[in-house]
């Protein structure tokens, strides 16, 4: 979409909506909504504008300021970029109007702006902590609020140097722990409210009256947070009726490592390593995500053949994602690990490529502000060549021979977790999820970043939403890449891999900048609000592991409890994404 | 593996060797626990990957009899600690602890199950397993390689030879006592410590109640 | 051939099927060409290449998966052995490794001069806390004297952490050599830029002596 378009399409928008007003701080875009319009402004965008896919809410705490802002994202599923609309409220009694109702995508995000930033979303059907625990104390994300091991705001600490005399913080806390209580609290008169909340949660239905003359009692049964098939510390709390699936919730936040937190406390450049912990299966494209935020504050590129590296690395990231959802599927479907050690070996060689290249199987920390690390050593290149031209068609056409046809997982995903288009839209489902419904919608085609504009490659998409389409368009994606990275090895230019000189403290003007990548979950969109300061003042990550989950309970109802692991399975979610 | 075994300390005489083979029971009861150590099928984060690639085809550590991961902690020898422990996974860990059956092994797996890790500052993240389980081995790294992890193990069969049945504590006549499992409350809270917790957040009310009659005098 | 129910399934079973025998096959071939396939550095190279076919079993500990010159584990110091063969770090206490690090878990003394009590540019102590560690090699690439690296070795397994997982500058600091032979590439690389910058300054330094 070209510039004037958008800008003529920005004064439709004032004309239509005459209560709102133009984000006039420097460095920052969008339209600024009165918090009591925010729902007519959200669903007249969608219904007249066609801005049907509310992508990514998060709340910031502007201290001095004096004001909380909730931040959202829309786009359209035909493709463009992004409109950022956003509401301010008063930081004493920060409430806003919910748009579950309206967007269920927004339910998960909303939960979790409130649990961390203290938000109230009024009309939210469910508004319960999420990744911390109910219970706990204050919110953590808001300025004023600090943790046991406080040192300082920014990084870096100032006792680490000259004076450097090593200490654990913990031999600084009273408990030797990582806690802290409010004052004059009394233990023995705790008590815990969480378990109970959770529950709470699936007990919105009312008993159901079977309509067979065999009736049974519901049973809420707990999978995980340890259980072998929930893909880490996951946990469902799921009610049957015998062995039927009558309601669903996630409960999350056993992997919540502050990500954002952390991440507002350390420098732009620091930043890097950290986003490798987010989604450890592709810390490539976690990297790319975070750089090309900051690149858009700072307005800088990355020169000719690092734009090409990005790429490289960014489709081989893809295709051991791909590789290993398929292999836990089956794992989740009870074909037990042969199918998963079979995409295990092409992993492997992937991850050595990688750990030639950045030193690191698993987190990469390669992408650096308009470059790369280092050059790709001494044979890397013929390595990654014979491997993609060579040994990768062949091995997938493999894995496709060994499963694809096979009529037990036929059974037992054809017709299985149906998502149908609009479903998926209005739950802010992305990447796999949403394409394997009929949403023909990748964002290196929609809204292309870095130079995918320039590659060759078919958008995946299967029509009937079930976890058989969510498998087969995961080999659709490996073959498409392989196909993209044969562009690349054919074209990668010599030269230089850094634009100027690198830095390890960037100047960042002050700002906002919101990158997104098409990740191998979906989008992935780094929100970034700089002050000009050496650390981001804001630093929120839209996983699309966290947000897919939204859509779970709709999948799962009704289908038997072996089926709804494997529908989890099908999601293809990484729990270091989902809880930060 | 014979060798190992038949190196008891004492001398067998030149005209029988080769045809005895002389152990003590320590050995022999070390070497088939080392052997078959089942590892608890229970990944936390990134580490659990790397494990989940040490026991795929490349690492494979069934070569040092640990192919059966169990999901159950209850037919299980070690806890592989692998990856951050939060404040709200810790009570699910300790329980786990106290459902394996002895004799029971930890390995801390990375410098988040060590330390804490990188996200030592945070919040919602306990500063090392240890605080709250007896670890046996720790291994560094962030996260460690397979290989690393392989090597882990092994110091821990290494650990394990060195014990003896005379001074193990399942065989004890004292009852092990179960850890007493972490209560998610304002902040994590260890039932150990509630008196200590109580005293502290009453004294901490009292130097912060100070201030304003301070000031009005 | 018209399907039948099962075909699929029977396909890819063919698929283990032939992961099976080939490990067999390549045992034979090697066998044929009276090279060992365990073991041996080249029987490695061949299950870790992009044509491996069947086993792919590195035998660690008996065998161990080369690591690439970049690999990165815990950093080190760099020391170099002067002429009257004391230790000399190459650390000047700059504290960019210290201000770059993601986690913030090194930690550096300064040295003071007892004399003059102006800073001597060498740690007095150095310490890097393995549990907070991230592995991320920031350290060494900021490092403006190279003087910070990161180590190959990752067989660092304890028993106890809080005895040994606290690295003082005695337990990070190796000889150049040590990095010379873990990194050869980079260790060239770098002795060729300070060759080069050496000979600038000493050319400068003889162009302004020719001007007196």
């Amino acid at each position: 979409m070209s510039e004037e378009v958008l800008v003529e399409q920005k004064s439709e928008l004032e004309e239509r909506f005459p209560d709102i007003s133009r984000d006039e701080r420097k460095g920052y875009a969008g339209f600024i909504v009165p918090p009591e319009k925010i729902v007519e402004f959200a669903t007249g965008l969608r219904d007249e504008f066609g801005y049907d896919f509310l992508s990514s809410v998060t709340g910031v705490d502007y201290l001095p300021e004096d004001q909380m802002e909730v931040v959202y994202h829309a786009y359209k599923t035909t493709g463009g970029p992004e409109l950022v609309y956003k509401v301010q409220v008063p930081r004493d009694n920060p409430v806003v109007p919910s748009l579950t109702p309206f967007f269920p995508g927004a339910d998960l995000q909303e939960r979790e702006a409130w649990d961390l930033v203290g938000i109230r979303f009024e009309g939210h059907p469910n508004l319960k902590r999420v990744l911390t625990w109910e219970g706990f104390e204050g919110h953590p994300l808001q300025k004023d609020w600090q943790e046991p091991f406080y040192e300082e705001d920014g990084k870096p600490f100032k006792s680490r140097w000259p004076g450097g005399d090593v200490i654990r913080s913990e031999d600084n806390n009273p408990f030797n722990k990582n806690v802290d209580y409010p004052e004059g609290f009394d233990p023995a008169l705790w008590e815990p409210v969480g378990e109970s909340a959770v529950y709470a949660g699936v007990g919105r239905l009312d008993h159901a009256v079977s309509e067979t003359a065999l009736s049974t009692d519901q049973i809420v049964v707990n999978l995980g947070p340890q259980h072998p098939s929930t893909h880490g510390v996951f946990r469902m709390v799921v009610r049957l009726e015998g062995e039927t699936v009558v309601d669903l919730e996630p409960v999350m936040g056993y992997l919540h490592r502050n990500h954002e937190k952390i991440g507002e406390r350390n420098t732009f450049l620091m930043n890097i390593p950290f986003t490798d912990r987010l989604d450890y299966f592709n810390s490539m494209s976690n990297n790319f995500g975070y750089v090309l935020a900051v690149e858009k504050l700072m307005g800088t590129k990355p020169p000719e053949r690092a734009e090409y590296l990005r790429v490289m690395m960014a489709e081989l990231t893809r295709i051991v994602n791909h590789l290993a959802a398929i292999g836990f599927l089956l794992n989740d479907l009870g074909a037990f690990f042969t199918p998963l050690l079979y995409a295990f070996e092409e992993r492997e060689l992937i991850l050595d490529i990688f750990e030639a290249v950045s030193g690191s199987r698993m987190m990469c920390n390669y992408y650096r502000f308009a470059g790369m690390a280092r050059d790709l050593p001494e044979g890397v290149f013929e390595q990654v060549k014979s491997f993609v031209l060579d040994r990768l068609p062949r091995k997938i056409d493999d894995l496709d021979t060994f499963l694809t046809n096979n009529e037990i997982i036929r059974a037992r995903t054809i017709g299985i977790g149906v998502l149908t288009a609009e479903q998926a839209i209005t739950h802010s489902a992305v990447g796999p999820v949403l394409r394997a419904s009929g949403v023909p919608y990748d964002i290196r085609r929609a809204d292309p970043y870095g130079i995918y504009d320039r590659f060759e490659f078919d958008v995946a998409v299967r029509y009937h939403g079930d976890i058989y389409d969510r498998y087969l368009i995961r080999l659709d994606e490996i073959r498409q890449s392989i196909r993209i990275l044969e562009q690349v090895i054919r074209d990668m230019p010599e030269g230089p891999i850094q634009e100027g000189k690198p830095q390890y403290q960037v100047r960042v003007p002050p700002g906002e900048a919101y990158g997104r990548v098409e990740g191998p979950k979906g989008e992935l969109g780094f929100y970034v609000v700089s002050n000009g300061k050496p650390n981001p003042w804001r630093y929120h990550v839209r996983a699309p592991s966290f947000i897919n989950l939204t859509p779970l309970g709709v999948m799962g109802k009704n289908y038997m409890i072996a089926d709804v692991v494997t529908i989890l399975g099908s999601i293809d979610i990484v729990l270091g994404e989902t809880d930060r | 593996m014979t060798d190992e075994l038949n190196s008891p300390g004492y001398d067998i005489p030149p005209e029988m060797d080769g045809q005895v083979a002389i152990t003590t029971l320590d050995k022999v009861y070390n070497w088939s626990r080392r052997n078959s150590i089942w590892p608890m099928m229970f990944g936390l984060a990134c580490c659990g990957i790397e494990m989940i690639c040490a026991a795929t085809s490349r690492f494979d550590f069934s070569r040092f009899g640990m192919e059966v991961m169990r999901p159950s902690p209850r037919q299980s020898d070690l806890m592989i600690v692998s990856g951050t422990v939060t404040k709200k996974m810790i009570p699910q860990i300790v329980r786990l602890y106290n459902q394996m059956p002895e004799p029971k092994y930890v390995l801390a797996m990375g410098a988040c199950a060590s330390g804490g890790g990188p996200f030592k500052e945070g919040y919602s993240v306990v500063d090392g397993v240890d605080k709250f389980i007896p670890v046996d081995v720790y291994v560094p790294g962030c996260p460690p390689t397979p290989q690393a992890l392989l090597h882990g193990l092994i110091t821990l069969q290494k650990k394990i030879d060195m014990q003896s049945i005379k001074n193990v504590r399942w065989y004890s006549k004292d009852p092990v006592e179960a850890i007493p499992i972490p209560v998610l409350g304002p902040d994590l809270m260890d039932p150990r410590e509630f008196e200590l917790i109580k005293e502290y957040s009453a004294e901490k009310q009292v130097e912060e109640g100070e201030l304003p009659v301070v000031d009005e005098a | 051939m018209a399907d039948f129910y099962g075909k699929g399934l029977l396909k890819g079973l063919g698929i283990t099927f032939k992961h099976f025998v080939n490990t067999y096959l390549e045992d034979i071939r090697w066998l044929s060409r009276g090279q060992r396939r365990y073991y041996t550095e080249e029987g490695l190279e061949s299950r870790r290449s992009t044509d491996a076919k069947g086993i792919f079993t590195v035998q660690y500990p008996d065998e161990k998966l080369p690591v690439p010159e970049e690999f990165r584990f815990i950093p080190f110091l760099i020391y170099e052995v002067n002429e009257e063969g004391e230790q000399q770090d190459r650390c000047t206490s700059c504290g960019i490794c210290a201000k770059v690090c993601p986690p913030q878990c090194i930690w550096i003394e300064r040295t003071n001069d007892p004399d003059t009590g102006r800073p001597v540019p060498e740690p007095k102590e150095f310490y890097i806390d393995v549990d907070i560690c991230m592995n991320c090699g920031l350290c060494a690439e900021y490092c403006p004297f190279d003087a910070i690296k990161m180590d190959h070795d990752y067989e660092i397994s304890v028993y106890n952490r809080l005895e040994k997982n606290i690295y003082d500058k005695e337990r990070l600091s190796r000889p150049v050599e040590y990095y010379a032979s873990i990194r050869p590439t980079n260790y060239n690389r770098e002795e060729a830029a300070r060759a080069e910058a050496e000979a600038k300054k000493a050319a400068r330094k003889a162009a302004r002596k020719k001007q007196d």
